[in-house]
C-alpha cells in the first residue's frame, strides 16, 4: 500500500492556529457525547410518553402514537435533519425563524431535537413492548389495590418494563451515540466531522479516521459495560430480568 | 417561503428525481440485501461453527462494523478500497473502483454485519433435535444446515430481514456525503440550483415516507401470516 | 523474414533492418517510457475527471446533471491531446463528483486522474498531490446579505460564518478568527450550494469562499441583488487543475496543453464562453472581464503555488 503513514500528524498544529489536531478531535469527542447523552434524554421522555400511550385503551390516543412512531421511523434521519434544520424554521413566523437561525449552536439544537425524535420513536416501540410482555395479572393486580391507572403505572407496571428492556435500551442508545455523526451534514463539529477536517487538511486520510473508529468502539465498550453493571444492579430476582 | 410553495419544481424534476436519483437508491438497495444476506448468513455459520478461529473472526467483524456509525464507514470504504484492491490483486497501483461499485460494496459489507446477527438469531432458534435427527439420517453437517436449518432459519426471520431492508433503504440517503446522486442527492440538487429547498425536501420525505410505511406494513401482514402458520 | 534476407544485398539488408529499427523503437521506446498516469491511461484506456457539482463557472452540473464549465472545458482539451499522443483510438472519459474533502484522497487512492474543479494551488497542498499551469486567479472573499451591513472582517465579530469544508478559504477564516480573537462560530458545509443555502437561509450571516466563485452562487441565487461580496480580500488564491504529485510526464503532457491555450490565444475564447457570456443552466452572465493578473498569467504561464507570485508590478 503506497500510503504514507504518519501517525505524529496528530501532534500537528490543527489549521485554526490553536492546539493540535488531538485536540480538535478530543472536542469533536466531547460534542459527539454531549449531542448524545441530551438527544437520548429526550428521546427517553419523550419515548416514554408514547410508548405508555399506546398501551392506554382509547382509540384516539393510541391512533396519535401509532402516527407518531410511524412518522419518525420511516423517513432517513438525514432527511429529518435537513428537515429540522432547512424547511422548519421556514414555516415559522419570521421574527421566531429569524431568532432560531441567529442561535450561535443552532446545528446543536438542532442535531439534538432532531436525534431526541428520531429515537424516541424506536424508544416508544421498547416501552410499547416491555409494558405489554408483562403478564395481564400485574396491571389487574395494581388496580385491585385500588392504585389508579396512574399508579400502577408507575408503580407496578414501569418498573418492571424498564428493568426488562434495559438491553434493547443499551443498543438504541449506542445507535443514537452512531447517529450523531449524521449531523455533520448540518455543520456539528462531532468526532466524525473533525477527523474528515483533520484529512482535508493534514492529508492523513486513514489517521484521521482510525481516530474516530476508536473512539466509537471505546463508547461502545464502556456503555456496555456500564450497563451490564446497572442491569445487575437493578435486578428483581427470580423474575426475567433478574437472571443475570 | 410556504406561501409560494411551487409544485411546478418537482413536476420538471420527477425524470431525474426517479429515473436517476430512485434507481440509484434502490439499485444500492437490492443489491446489498440479496448479497449482505448471503454474506450474512456465511458469518452467521462461522460464527456458530465452533471453529474459534473461524467464529472469533467473525464475530470481531460483526461487531467492528456494528461499532461504527454508516457514514464513518462510508468514508473508510470510499478512500480505502482501491488499496485494498491493489493488495488483493497485486496491482502496481491502487484498483480505481469508482463511486458506485465502491457504494455498492460499502452497503453490502456494513448490511452483511447486521444480516448476519439476525440469521444467527434465526439458526439458533431451529431446536438443536433437528440437527441430530438430520445427522441421525445420514445427512452430513452441511446437508443438514442447507436443507433443513437455513430454510427455517430464513423463513422464521423474513420480517426481521425485510424490516432491515426497509432501514437499509433509508440509510443509502448518507451516500449524500460523497455527492452521489442517489434519491436524496437528486433531491438536493435540484434544491440547490432551483433554491427550492423546502419544496425538493418535503417532496423527498414525503416519498420516503411513503416507500418505507407501504413496506412496512406489508411486512407486519407477513408477519402475522407466518406467525399464524407456525 | 530471416530467409527472406538471404537473398538481399547487405546494403539492402542494413536499410530494412535500419528502416525496422526505426518503425519499432521510437514506439517500444514509448511504451517502456510511459510512467505514472499516462501509463495507466494507456493501459486502461480510460481517464477518470473529478468534477465540482458546484463550482459555478469551473466546475458544475447543469440541467441535464452533465459537468461543465470553464476547467471542464479544459480538461476537455487535455484529454484530446492525451488521446492523440498516446495513440488511442478510443478513450473511455469518466467523471466522478468529488467535494471539497474528497478530492485529495480520491486523487491519492487512483479514483480520480484529474481534479477539474476550482482548487487552490498552494504550498501546502504542493506536498500531498500536483498542480497544472495556473488556469486562474482569485481572492479570498465574503459574500453576506446587504441588509446585514458587513463590510470588514471586524463586521463579522460574534456572528456565524460558513466555509465549504476542505477549503484554504474556511483554514484562513479560521486562523483569522483565533488570532484576531473574533469569538466566529465557523461552520462547515460539504460544498459551496450547501454553504451558500445557510447564507440565503440566513443560518450563516456570512460565506467565505473565492470570490469569483461566490459571484457565481450570487447570480445563481433568487434574488442575486440581495448580496454584496466584501471588498476586503483576505488572500490571492491561484487555481490549477489537480493531479498526482511526482508525475513529470503526466505534468508536462497537460502543462503543454494548457501553455497552448494560452500561446494560441484559444484561452480567450474558452474564457469568454464561461466569464462573459451567458451560461446555462439559467442564462446567467457573470460578466468579469480577464483581471490584469490573470493576464500575465497567460503571458507568461506558472504553476507557482506562492500567492506573491501573482502580484503585480
Amino acid at each position: 500500500m503506497n500510503y504514507n503513514w504518519n501517525w505524529s500528524a496528530f501532534f500537528d498544529a490543527s489549521p485554526e492556529g490553536v492546539g493540535t489536531y488531538m485536540d480538535t478531535l478530543i472536542q469533536g469527542g466531547i460534542t459527539t457525547l454531549w449531542t448524545a447523552l441530551i438527544s437520548f434524554a429526550i428521546a427517553f421522555v419523550l419515548g416514554s410518553a408514547v410508548g405508555i400511550l399506546r398501551t392506554l385503551p382509547g382509540r384516539r390516543i393510541g391512533a396519535f402514537a401509532i402516527c407518531y412512531v410511524e412518522l419518525f421511523r420511516n423517513i432517513p434521519l438525514l432527511m429529518q435533519m435537513f428537515l429540522w434544520y432547512f424547511v422548519l424554521p421556514e414555516a415559522l413566523p419570521t421574527d421566531i425563524s429569524r431568532w432560531i437561525k441567529a442561535l450561535p449552536d443552532g446545528s446543536f439544537y438542532t442535531a439534538v431535537i432532531c436525534l431526541g425524535f428520531y429515537t424516541s420513536s424506536r424508544v416508544a416501540e421498547q416501552v410499547r413492548a416491555g409494558i405489554l410482555a408483562l403478564p395481564p395479572g400485574q396491571r389487574a393486580a395494581g388496580l385491585a389495590l385500588g392504585l389508579s391507572r396512574g399508579q400502577t403505572y408507575r408503580y407496578v407496571l414501569l418498573p418492571m418494563a424498564y428493568r426488562m428492556i434495559l438491553p434493547p435500551l443499551t443498543s438504541e442508545f449506542l445507535n443514537n451515540t452512531k447517529n450523531t455523526s449524521v449531523a455533520l451534514t448540518i455543520g456539528l463539529l462531532e468526532i466524525t466531522a473533525r477527523a474528515r477536517a483533520m484529512q482535508e487538511f493534514s492529508f492523513q486520510v486513514f489517521e484521521a479516521f482510525a481516530a474516530a473508529t476508536v473512539f466509537y468502539l471505546a463508547v461502545n465498550m464502556i456503555s456496555v459495560r456500564v450497563m451490564q453493571v446497572v442491569e445487575r444492579r437493578v435486578a428483581v430476582p427470580g423474575f426475567i430480568a433478574g437472571k443475570a | 417561503m410556504f406561501s409560494n410553495f411551487d409544485f411546478g419544481v418537482i413536476y420538471a424534476s420527477l425524470g431525474y428525481l426517479f429515473w436517476d436519483g430512485m434507481s440509484f437508491t434502490m439499485l444500492v438497495t437490492i443489491v446489498a440485501t440479496v448479497i449482505g444476506t448471503v454474506l450474512g448468513t456465511l458469518l452467521a455459520i462461522m460464527r456458530l461453527s465452533g471453529v474459534w478461529i473461524l467464529s472469533r473472526l467473525s464475530g470481531a467483524y460483526i461487531d467492528l462494523i456494528r461499532s461504527l456509525p454508516l457514514v464513518l464507514i462510508i468514508f473508510w470504504f470510499y478512500f480505502l478500497v482501491p488499496y485494498v484492491g491493489q493488495w488483493i490483486t497485486g496491482a502496481p497501483r491502487p484498483v480505481q473502483v469508482g463511486a458506485v461499485l465502491s457504494t455498492m460494496l460499502t452497503f453490502t459489507l456494513f448490511e452483511a454485519a447486521y444480516f448476519a446477527e439476525i440469521m444467527r438469531a434465526g439458526i439458533q432458534s431451529i431446536p438443536k433435535g433437528q440437527t441430530a435427527a438430520g445427522a441421525a439420517l445420514g445427512l452430513s453437517p452441511t446437508q443438514v444446515m442447507v436443507s433443513i436449518i437455513l430454510p427455517q432459519a430464513f423463513r422464521n426471520m423474513l420480517p426481521v430481514l425485510l424490516t432491515q431492508t426497509i432501514i437499509l433503504f433509508q440509510d443509502t440517503s448518507l451516500v449524500y456525503v460523497l455527492s452521489i446522486t442517489d434519491f436524496l442527492g437528486a433531491a438536493s440538487k435540484v434544491a440547490h440550483r432551483d433554491g427550492r429547498l423546502v419544496e425538493m425536501y418535503l417532496f423527498a420525505a414525503l416519498i420516503y415516507f411513503l416507500i418505507s410505511l407501504a413496506a412496512s406494513v406489508y411486512v407486519r401482514g407477513l408477519q402475522r401470516r407466518y406467525a399464524i402458520a407456525r | 523474414m530471416i530467409s527472406g534476407l538471404r537473398f538481399v544485398t547487405l546494403s539492402r539488408a542494413v536499410c530494412l533492418v535500419a528502416l525496422g529499427a526505426s518503425l519499432i523503437i521510437p514506439d517500444a521506446r514509448a511504451a517502456d517510457a510511459l510512467t505514472g498516469t499516462l501509463k495507466k491511461i494507456k493501459e486502461t484506456g480510460t481517464i477518470t475527471l473529478g468534477y465540482r457539482e458546484s463550482s459555478v463557472p469551473f466546475s458544475y452540473i447543469d440541467e441535464k446533471q452533465k459537468a461543465v464549465g470553464y476547467s471542464i472545458d479544459i480538461c476537455a482539451r487535455i484529454v484530446d491531446a492525451l488521446q492523440k499522443d498516446l495513440g488511442l483510438a478510443k478513450m473511455e472519459v469518466r467523471y466522478n463528483p468529488v467535494t471539497s474533502a474528497t478530492r485529495i484522497p480520491l486523487m491519492a487512492n487512483d479514483t480520480i486522474d484529474l481534479e477539474c474543479g476550482s482548487t487552490t494551488n498552494n504550498l501546502d497542498r504542493e506536498k500531498q498531490v500536483g498542480f497544472s499551469t495556473t488556469i486562474f486567479l482569485t481572492a479570498n472573499r465574503f459574500i453576506s446579505k446587504r441588509s446585514a451591513k458587513l463590510k470588514t472582517l471586524q463586521d463579522l465579530k460574534g456572528k456565524t460564518i460558513v466555509g465549504t469544508s476542505g477549503t484554504t478559504n474556511i483554514k484562513q477564516i479560521n486562523e483569522l478568527n483565533t488570532k484576531g480573537a473574533l469569538g466566529m462560530t465557523i461552520i462547515p458545509a460539504k460544498d459551496h450550494a450547501e454553504a451558500f443555502l445557510m447564507l440565503e437561509t440566513d443560518r450563516a450571516v456570512a460565506f467565505v469562499m473565492d470570490d469569483v466563485v461566490l459571484a457565481g452562487l450570487a447570480a445563481g441565487a433568487k434574488t442575486p441583488d440581495e448580496y454584496e461580496i466584501s471588498a476586503d480580500a483576505l488572500s490571492i488564491e491561484p487555481y490549477a487543475i489537480m493531479m498526482r504529485k511526482d508525475d513529470p510526464p503526466f505534468k508536462a503532457a497537460v502543462d503543454g496543453v494548457i501553455n497552448n491555450l494560452y500561446k494560441s490565444g484559444e484561452i480567450n475564447h474558452i474564457y469568454a464562453k464561461w466569464f462573459e457570456a451567458p451560461i446555462p443552466p439559467r442564462s446567467i452572465n457573470m460578466h468579469l472581464p480577464m483581471s490584469a493578473a490573470f493576464k500575465r498569467v497567460v503571458a507568461k504561464p506558472t504553476d507557482s503555488g506562492d500567492p506573491a507570485a501573482y502580484a503585480g508590478n
